[in-house]
């Protein structure tokens, strides 16, 4: 498969997520949308990664492009550990103001 | 070399060692130790000045070195003392008079309490320490050190009755009149620094000598120097310092204020005689503005009723005509005046502190009278000075003002009408004189009975130095008679003539003759002693039948308020910069500078709470403006940067 | 070794004095301090006057090029001296005022002093800013904590001005270090790289420079922290900002300006001049009005500091050597006058001239040394003054060629002269002079540590005025290699 394919269907998601972070006031459903975003670059990794390495195998380098790979890991352990932080703090939220409505989370402006 | 006339550093040195002692031990030392000290301490410098005069009698001129100064890249000024003709003629007129008004002072500052009696004389002695150094520096440095010194020891002088703020206004007035005649002075050091490098009268001289100032240079330097001079000898302008000046003990005003420090300006434009030769511009405005000094300040004198302020407008009067002469180029004579003029005022000076010390402080004349009754040799004594400045024939004032008259006489072309006003300004002088003379001292006594009962002849402390100076005011003429009475009989003349020798070659070589016919001159001569004489005797006769003693109305009242100029000067200098200072304090300061940094802080106030407006608190809002940042950021990497 | 003394002990004794608690002892540690240290500047002067005593590099930051070099040259040794004798002065005559903390009070001093030393001393740009800063936060603190009822806000003031100036001149350093070919801070890479520089960077390189300096001395339109600071701070941190914090600028002029920027300030000159010579006129004029003691002295300041910057920029021997000389008598001078100031102000709790009068009466001693220190100030011949006035202005007046610029500011200058007598009488008349007022009825006269500190003064006054040749032979090389380095002429040549 081209890898236009891949590209368009990440920047799909990626819009989708970046117009969920500007619409939505659910904390929850914010949350959501920056996972999709994550998720869409990861999508773009591990596609270029694989076109990389399907390139370099035929003039034999065979650890080419498995960095790619490596970084979406790494993004992977960082969305799982926004996402305990995150949720946690949404909780702690829920709790004071018995609401997930992010529109209310000004005081600092005061 | 050594040479003896190096000891001439023991003439400044010991009235600066009685200052000190005098100064630190004032409440320790008795009032005779005291006196004592001052007095000798000057007597001992008369008497080295003696022995110095003696030694320069042949006419050669001595420079003691002592020690760099200041020594700075190719300036260097020593510290040291040139002792010729001229500086020796004012070391006797200072240390003499000087003594005699410190022995006079040990009588009449008697009744002040031992540490002011102490400081009293500490302040003396620093003048006369000042005094000598000015006359005796080798260079305009040292001579500056010494004018200022003199200016210093006349503030303290003035208000050494220090609890009257009057007299402490009086003494900061006179400070701050003289600075600005010092500025002046300054800058024509500067100048002759940066064109002769050099400050030292002999090289200054022989700079100028060898023609290397431009006539702009010279004009603007000796114009400089003048205007210190009137700073310093009260003339127009800088002159309203003096009669406040007599705020001061009596004495003093005869010391400081009539015999030497005012004469500072006569000696230092005679000391650069050179540099005046050669600026005939200059010689016409001292003599101008010297001739106008003297007759404003006769006419102020005329309607006086304060025995001092009267003295002290005939000092200033008698200054413009020692200005006068130095403008005419008659610098023997102006030097002449300078010495009957110590003489001679000293004398009426101390006279009229024994007439105010027997009056029991009152200084008002028309308060006086018939004084001649109860005070002998005072009454006798001060006539002497009357007659003596007035000028007639015999006493010593004589010899000098008709020097000063047939110099100016010879002036060409404008010297007849120098010579009237001078004349003119001369009657003045004797009918204010002798309209003094005769309120004071004859006709009825006119002041309360107490101050009768009080009256009394001054002890001998007071009339030793009235007489001596009585003598001297008769006989000091005599050193310079007139070359159309007795042939070679001039001998002051002759004493200065290496001082003056190049100023004489200078005006030989312009074509400027100061000889008058002899012929001429006794006619002159008779005319103007005829006219004297025959003022001094209206005078007379006019106040001691029927003193003056209403207040002033009409012109009277102009000349008796000085012509207004202390006002005058208070509304354009001292009110518009007081206004402008309180404007700058009150205003610019607070409003303008201030405000303008006050504002720049104001401003990142301001700024810094528009922009807060931005964090509204919406956490859509900054990541809406993230992510078009973003889109920003991308358009412009991918699409306009080129 | 010298160099690194003078600027050891204070730090460490300094450092040393926060941890006692007891004010007596802190206090005499303070004084035993300062003493050493006069006692180590003048072992500097006399005994070890040889180079290899007054020097020291060593590494500091090398990666940076830049290093802890040290050095007494003429300047640095006439202001450690005057640093060096300011702090005991101080310390003695404020020996009667009390204060709370008094620990922090006095180790905060030492590490001013320690600042000061350092920013005389420093041969290292890097160095030079270090020490510039170091001097200046004891003193912000120092006024801070003791200061008078408006403080804060005077502090704040002070404190942003000068490290706007701070910054500029970090600025300029870091571009002049740019330039340099060796990426070096040391002053001889800078003297090099600044007059390597064109005429354009030169100028704005120059003003970032001279603002700096300008805020420091102070000159007009630069002024207006100060009157309020030295009214506001506690006497002591006045004496110390008035009389030795501000020759920091000046020596940042003579020693960081001319040499490094020469042509900008050869062309800039008249320019900063004019602003000085303004200040001047401006500054005396208000001093006129003034009624509060503190704030008049501190207007005839900024009137003393500007003649002396006129003076730098008329690059002259003559002139230069003046101001060399008139750093150190105005130093000393001006705590002279703080000190009877302190005291007047200790005992009658204000400084209004209108609520004095008559101190003369009672309490002689204090009228006479005030009197002699004022009339030093205002440079009567045979004090120290007269002697820096009279080169600073015949420099200015030009030695070679006389411009109206000379004589505009000869004159103009000349003028601050009178306005100087005119508001020094006054001053001396309203509060000595005149019948005695209830307050001042009871007045004490000075006590012995005062007459002690004050007497020390008047005899620097008239040692330094009858015999100046002494402190005018100690600058003399380093004024003429100052004049070289700043030289245009041989560049225009070219």
């Amino acid at each position: 498969m081209p890898i236009n394919y891949y590209i368009f269907l990440s920047i799909a998601l990626f819009c989708i997520g970046i117009v969920g972070v500007l619409t939505r006031r659910n904390a929850i459903i914010i949350f959501m949308c920056i996972e999709l975003m994550l998720n869409a670059v990861n999508l773009l990794l591990v596609a270029f990664s694989k076109m990389h390495h399907l390139n370099a195998a035929v003039s034999g380098n065979v650890t080419a492009g498995t960095d790619g790979q490596l970084f979406v890991f790494f993004i992977m352990v960082v969305a799982a550990a926004e996402v305990s932080v995150g949720l946690a703090i949404i909780v702690m939220m829920y709790r004071n103001i018995h609401s997930v409505d992010v529109n209310f989370l000004n005081r600092l402006k005061h | 070399m050594k040479n003896v006339l190096n000891i001439v550093y023991l003439i400044p040195l010991l009235p600066l060692i009685g200052f000190l002692i005098n100064g630190l031990g004032r409440k320790h030392l008795s009032k005779g130790l005291i006196g004592i000290i001052g007095s000798g301490t000057v007597l001992a410098s008369f008497l080295i000045s003696v022995w110095v005069f003696m030694q320069v009698k042949g006419g050669n001129t001595y420079v003691a070195d002592y020690f760099n100064f200041i020594n700075v890249g190719a300036l260097s000024i020593p510290f040291a003392f040139q002792i010729d003709q001229l500086s020796s003629i004012f070391l006797l007129i200072i240390t003499g008079v000087g003594f005699l008004i410190h022995v006079y002072s040990t009588s009449y500052m008697h009744e002040e309490k031992t540490e002011h009696f102490g400081r009293y004389f500490a302040y003396l002695n620093l003048f006369v320490f000042s005094m000598l150094l000015l006359v005796m520096g080798a260079n305009y440095v040292i001579m500056f050190i010494g004018w200022e010194g003199v200016g210093l020891c006349s503030y303290l002088l003035i208000g050494y009755w220090f609890k009257n703020t009057e007299y402490n206004k009086a003494a900061n007035k006179a400070f701050i009149m003289n600075r600005i005649g010092d500025l002046a002075f300054l800058i024509a050091i500067f100048w002759i620094i940066s064109k002769a490098g050099n400050v030292n009268y002999g090289d200054v001289f022989a700079f100028a000598q060898g023609n290397k100032f431009t006539a702009t240079d010279i004009t603007t330097i000796t114009i400089l120097l003048f205007i210190g001079a009137t700073g310093k000898s009260a003339q127009i302008p800088l002159y309203t310092w003096l009669p406040d000046a007599m705020a001061g003990p009596t004495p003093v005003s005869a010391l400081i204020h009539a015999a030497t420090m005012v004469t500072a300006g006569i000696y230092m434009i005679a000391r650069s005689n050179i540099l005046y030769s050669l600026s005939p511009v200059t010689l016409n405005i001292i003599a101008i503005v010297g001739l106008a000094t003297a007759l404003l300040a006769a006419t102020i004198a005329m309607k006086q009723n304060d025995i001092k302020k009267v003295l002290a407008y005939s000092t200033v009067s008698q200054l413009g005509y020692m200005f006068l002469a130095l403008g005419t180029g008659s610098y023997v004579a102006a030097v002449f005046h300078v010495m009957t003029h110590a003489f001679f005022k000293a004398l009426l000076f101390l006279g009229s502190g024994s007439v105010i010390h027997a009056m029991g402080g009152q200084q008002d004349i028309r308060k006086m009278g018939g004084l001649n009754k109860y005070m002998k040799i005072t009454n006798a004594t001060f006539l002497i000075g009357c007659l003596a400045i007035a000028g007639i024939p015999g006493l010593s004032g004589f010899f000098s003002k008709d020097e000063i008259l047939a110099g100016a006489f010879s002036q060409k072309p404008f010297g007849i009408v120098l010579y009237i006003i001078g004349l003119g300004t001369a009657l003045l002088t004797a009918f204010y004189m002798f309209r003094l003379y005769a309120t004071t001292f004859r006709g009825n006594f006119r002041g309360t009975h107490d101050q009768e009962h009080h009256l009394h002849e001054s002890p001998a402390a007071i009339t030793i130095p009235l007489i001596v100076l009585a003598i001297l005011s008769i006989i000091g003429g005599y050193v310079g008679v007139p070359e159309f009475i007795l042939h070679g009989a001039h001998s002051l003349k002759d004493f200065l003539a290496p001082v003056f020798a190049g100023s004489y070659q200078v005006f030989e070589a312009q074509g400027i003759s100061h000889e008058v016919d002899h012929s001429t001159e006794w006619i002159l001569t008779g005319v103007s002693t005829a006219l004297i004489l025959i003022v001094v005797v209206f005078a007379w006769n006019k106040f001691s039948k029927k003193p003056d003693t209403e207040d002033a109305a009409g012109f009277g009242k102009v000349l008796a308020n000085k012509w207004y100029v202390d006002e005058l000067y208070e509304k354009i200098i001292v009110r518009p910069m007081n206004g402008l200072g309180t404007f700058l304090n009150n205003v610019f300061e607070k409003s303008v500078v201030d405000g303008i940094v006050n504002g720049v802080g104001r401003l990142v106030n301001y700024s810094s709470r528009q922009l807060r407006l931005l964090q509204s608190g919406q956490v859509g809002s900054y990541v809406l403006l993230m992510v078009v940042s973003m889109l920003l950021f991308f358009v412009f990497q991918f699409f306009l940067r080129k | 070794m010298i160099p690194v003394l003078l600027i050891a002990i204070p730090l460490v004794t300094g450092l040393a004095a926060f941890f006692s608690r007891n004010e007596k002892l802190v206090r005499s540690w303070a004084l035993f301090s300062s003493i050493l240290t006069l006692a180590i500047s003048i072992l500097g002067l006399t005994i070890f006057s040889d180079a290899k005593y007054l020097e020291h590099h060593s590494a500091w930051m090398s990666t940076l090029g830049s290093s802890f070099s040290v050095k007494l040259d003429g300047m640095g040794q006439i202001l450690c001296l005057l640093t060096a004798i300011a702090f005991p002065l101080i310390f003695i005559s404020t020996w009667h005022s009390s204060y709370k903390k008094a620990n922090n009070f006095f180790a905060l001093m030492l590490l001013s002093q320690a600042g000061l030393m350092g920013v005389f001393l420093a041969m290292d740009a890097l160095l030079f800013y270090f020490f510039w800063e170091l001097a200046l936060i004891p003193v912000y603190f120092l006024c801070s904590q003791w200061g008078g009822e408006k403080r804060i806000a005077v502090t704040f003031k002070f404190f942003i001005y000068t490290f706007v100036g701070s910054l500029l001149m970090l600025i300029g350093i870091l571009y002049v270090y740019a330039h340099s070919q060796d990426h070096s801070f040391s002053i001889e890479s800078f003297y090099k790289a600044g007059a390597a520089l064109g005429h354009k960077e030169q100028t704005w390189l120059f003003w970032l420079f001279f603002v700096a300096f300008a805020i420091k001395m102070p000159i007009f339109p630069f002024h207006t922290w100060q009157p309020d600071t030295y009214e506001q701070s506690p006497t002591a941190t006045t004496m110390v900002l008035s009389g030795v914090m501000v020759k920091m600028g000046l020596l940042g002029l003579i020693r960081w300006l001319l040499p490094v920027l020469p042509v900008a300030a050869y062309s800039w000159g008249n320019m900063a001049s004019g602003m000085a010579v303004t200040g001047m006129i401006y500054a005396s004029l208000i001093a006129i009005r003034q009624n509060d003691i503190k704030r008049l002295v501190a207007y005839s300041s900024i009137a003393h500091i500007g003649l002396m910057c006129i003076a730098v920029f008329s690059e002259n021997k003559l002139a230069l050597q003046g101001v060399m000389i008139q750093m150190f008598n105005h130093g000393i001078n001006i705590i002279g006058l703080w000190i009877v100031i302190e005291l007047i102000e200790r005992q009658f709790g204000t400084r209004k001239l209108s609520e004095l009068g008559g101190l003369a009466q009672k309490a002689p001693a204090m009228a006479i040394l005030f009197v002699i220190i004022a009339l030093a100030n205002i440079a009567l011949p045979l004090t120290n003054a007269f002697v820096g006035e009279f080169l600073m202005f015949s420099g200015i007046f030009g030695s070679n060629d006389i411009t109206e610029y000379n004589i505009l500011f000869t004159v103009l200058a000349g003028l601050c002269i009178i306005l100087a007598a005119i508001y020094t009488l006054n001053m001396i008349r309203k509060i000595f002079y005149g019948d005695t007022v209830a307050l001042t009825a009871n007045v004490q006269d000075v006590k012995l540590s005062e007459k002690l500190a004050l007497g020390i003064i008047v005899v620097l006054i008239f040692w330094m005025g009858v015999y100046p040749q002494a402190v005018l032979n100690i600058t003399n090389d380093i004024s003429d290699s100052i004049l070289k380095l700043s030289d245009v002429h041989p560049m225009l040549k070219k």
